[in-house]
């Protein structure tokens, strides 16, 4: 059944239904029409998903099974086992993701900046910048992970300069390391915290910060009393942005880490999904995983108090 | 048929490309690129979609779909097409979608087992799967049986590969290449070679060895180094206490990274300098790199494998799939393969076929294996279906999986 078909089943005529004011006493039922695709589509696509999912994290091996043959059950050992075994790998997840979102704020808050403060009035750059932003969404996000592994590895100029400068010890590398994996990370969901943070300093007004200036603040009082309240609900939305695929990202740890002190959850979990074919321990681990990020993320909005998120 | 064809014939491109593969041996092409294919590939698998018809091994519409490992087909000098595949086309009508999906074994399988076990169409009629997990496929039931009387030439199959204790009298699989793990390095770093795989463990290689994500070459070569034989009958232990060595060098970070396919990458960009490799990955790599990487089967040993091809029992074009099979077991095509890819060639009378192409070649041991070199190497045995998940289980574990 397609969406096209459920958004004219309510109604008898919908060119009609849409074209005309609803009357005063059917507003309400016009409007909850229109939410029926949403809510179809969030129904087959996520509510039905996370039910299988749930399930799945409770089968049980078929004693004497093939390779990958589970039986329905309520084997609620899958989860402690697999917190046993992963917990290394689930910590240093959240580690490298909460790096990543630091690092993305520190260098994109300033370009944000730029384009939306510096650059206003000019929309020809404006529009310009802001493309930049967005244009590495244009390639494959594994090529421009794979280019990181060429820019970082061994015998090329970033570490070639780094061990130069003494950054490095001379036998050192980047490639296939923590460090890797962070630059990687930072990189893949940068344009997610720019664009939050561009959307709301686009509106601060100017005249604040001359207001700051008139009452003898320095430009950096300025900035930390007027710009950086008045931008939170960006960076709020910017750090979710980041954080939150940064957490279950396993494409840049595959192809940029190693196989031990750089392993993500999301590598575990495609690991055991795809590969070692153990369907109940991938299930609870990413059960295990989106249940820690709704808290964190729960826990972070509502000690920003940060309620109209963009 | 006519709907199948491709508007190619008579396009003189297309001509130049068939006689530059009658003519031409030894092929440039761009390791990197290839590798990109095969890393897209890795997470691009998930959801191919395709006609979902429980074949009877008819000969259905549209494209012959086949999925390969990296650099396992000659391709012309800008990488940009396959001779002998563009030659099958045009001769044959049947247009070939080919895919290098394969980055190894377990990945593959993970990611299209759900519809093997539904039998939906796997988005392949052509697969490409080593000996065991070839194994593991017949035994499931997964492949399509070929009618051997429409593939005439499998006759050319060599005598050794006729008879294999997974399909016995090659009903449902025929060899498309087979190879050797050993040991290989970059000349420039290690002018002086290696000859063992504990030669990888030497502290001045830290952090720029590679192992393969294939457990039966990775610990049968640390096995055999061991003093065990892969073939033989191990036990437990010496599984355990190679597998100890991958561990080991992984915690110290002597080990990189443990990769599949795309080790080649690594060894070209020189982050990897030594690495256990397969042979003719690096003859091929060599050609790109004016001869900086060597090859060896370590002093004690090597392993021998084959792959083999096999169409899936929900694809629908079995039929172009056995002609495909028979074109290649053309020797001279054959040996037009061999040629560019450098593996030892399943196929009888492709060593003759190869004298008019390249005569250098025809006298390759890595292509055309002595007695002295078969001597050498030795066959993962065969595992049952709880050992192979014991230790494939284990071995993934240890790498991080």
């Amino acid at each position: 059944m397609s969406v096209a078909t459920a958004l004219q089943r309510p109604g008898g005529a919908p060119g009609a239904a849409a074209g005309r004011p609803a009357p005063p006493g059917g507003a309400g039922s016009g409007h909850r029409r229109l939410i029926v695709p949403g809510v179809l589509y969030l129904l087959v696509f996520f509510v039905l998903p996370v039910g299988v999912l749930l399930a799945t994290s409770f089968y049980a091996r078929v004693p004497g099974g093939e390779l990958g043959e589970f039986e329905p059950a309520l084997r609620w050992q899958n989860y402690p086992e697999a917190l046993a075994q992963f917990w290394p790998q689930l910590l240093r997840s959240f580690g490298f993701a909460a790096a990543a979102t630091v690092a993305a704020l520190l260098v994109g808050y300033p370009m944000a900046y730029v384009i939306a403060v510096r650059a206003r009035g000019r929309p020809a750059l404006q529009g310009l910048l802001v493309v930049l932003v967005v244009a590495p969404f244009f390639t494959s996000f594994i090529l421009r992970t794979i280019a990181w592994k060429q820019i970082l590895s061994d015998d090329g100029r970033v570490v070639g300069a780094l061990r130069w400068l003494h950054v490095l010890p001379p036998d050192g590398r980047l490639s296939a390391t923590s460090a890797a994996v962070v630059v990687g990370l930072t990189y893949s969901f940068l344009p997610f915290m720019v664009l939050p943070l561009f959307a709301s300093l686009e509106r601060l007004d100017p005249r604040l910060l001359e207001a700051g200036a008139d009452l003898y603040a320095t430009p950096l009082t300025t900035f930390r009393r007027v710009t950086l309240p008045l931008s939170a609900p960006g960076v709020v939305a910017g750090t979710l942005l980041t954080f939150i695929p940064a957490v279950g990202d396993y494409v840049n740890s595959s192809l940029l880490g190693n196989n031990t002190t750089t392993v993500m959850i999301g590598q575990v979990v495609d690991a055991r999904f795809f590969r070692v074919l153990d369907y109940p321990t991938a299930a609870a681990l990413s059960v295990v995983l989106m249940v820690s990020i709704l808290v964190l993320v729960t826990a972070y909005v509502r000690r920003a108090g940060t309620e109209e998120l963009v | 048929m006519s709907s199948d064809r491709r508007a190619l014939p008579g396009d003189p491109r297309v001509r130049e490309l068939v006689r530059q593969a009658q003519g031409v041996s030894r092929r440039r092409f761009l390791a990197g690129a290839a590798g990109v294919v095969g890393a897209g590939a890795l997470l691009g698998a998930c959801g191919t979609a395709g006609p979902t018809q429980a074949g009877d091994g008819g000969r259905g519409d549209g494209p012959l779909r086949w999925a390969n490992w990296t650099q396992y087909l000659d391709q012309d000098e800008d990488s940009t097409s396959f001779p002998t595949l563009v030659a099958f086309e045009e001769s044959s009508g049947i247009d070939v979608e080919y895919y290098e999906d394969i980055e190894d074994n377990d990945s593959f399988y993970g990611k299209i087992s759900r519809q093997l076990e539904n039998g939906q169409d796997v988005g392949y009629d052509v697969v490409t799967l080593t000996d065991w997990m070839a194994a593991r496929w017949i035994r499931q039931q997964h492949v399509a049986e070929l009618d051997r009387t429409r593939i005439p030439n499998a006759e050319n199959i060599l005598p050794n590969l006729a008879a294999v204790d997974f399909d016995d009298g090659r009903r449902f699989s025929l060899t498309w290449q087979s190879g050797f793990a050993g040991i290989a390095w970059n000349r420039e770093v290690i002018p002086d070679g290696l000859r063992s795989v504990s030669d990888l463990w030497d502290p001045q290689y830290r952090g720029r060895v590679l192992v393969l994500s294939e457990m039966r070459d990775t610990i049968g070569l640390l096995m055999l180094e061991n003093g065990m034989d892969p073939a033989g009958s191990w036990t437990t232990d010496d599984w355990f206490d190679a597998l100890d060595v991958v561990q080991r060098n992984l915690a110290d970070g002597q080990i990189r990274q443990v990769r599949g396919n795309s080790y080649t990458q690594d060894l070209a960009s020189g982050d990897a300098v030594a690495c256990i490799a397969w042979s003719g990955d690096i003859t091929s790599l060599n050609y790109e790199n004016d001869g900086k990487f060597a090859f060896a089967i370590p002093d004690a040993g090597g392993t021998l494998w084959s792959d083999n091809l096999m169409v899936p029992k929900a694809s629908s074009r079995r039929a172009q799939a056995e002609d495909l099979f028979d074109y290649y077991y053309d020797p001279v095509v054959a040996a037009e393969v061999a040629a560019w890819v450098n593996y030892v060639t399943p196929v009888q009378g492709a060593q003759e076929a190869m004298t008019q192409i390249d005569p250098e070649l025809a006298e390759d041991p890595m292509i055309f294996p002595t007695e002295e070199i078969l001597s050498q190497v030795h066959v993962f045995r065969t595992l049952t279906p709880a050992e192979e998940e014991r230790y494939n289980g284990q071995f993934l574990e240890a790498i991080g999986a």
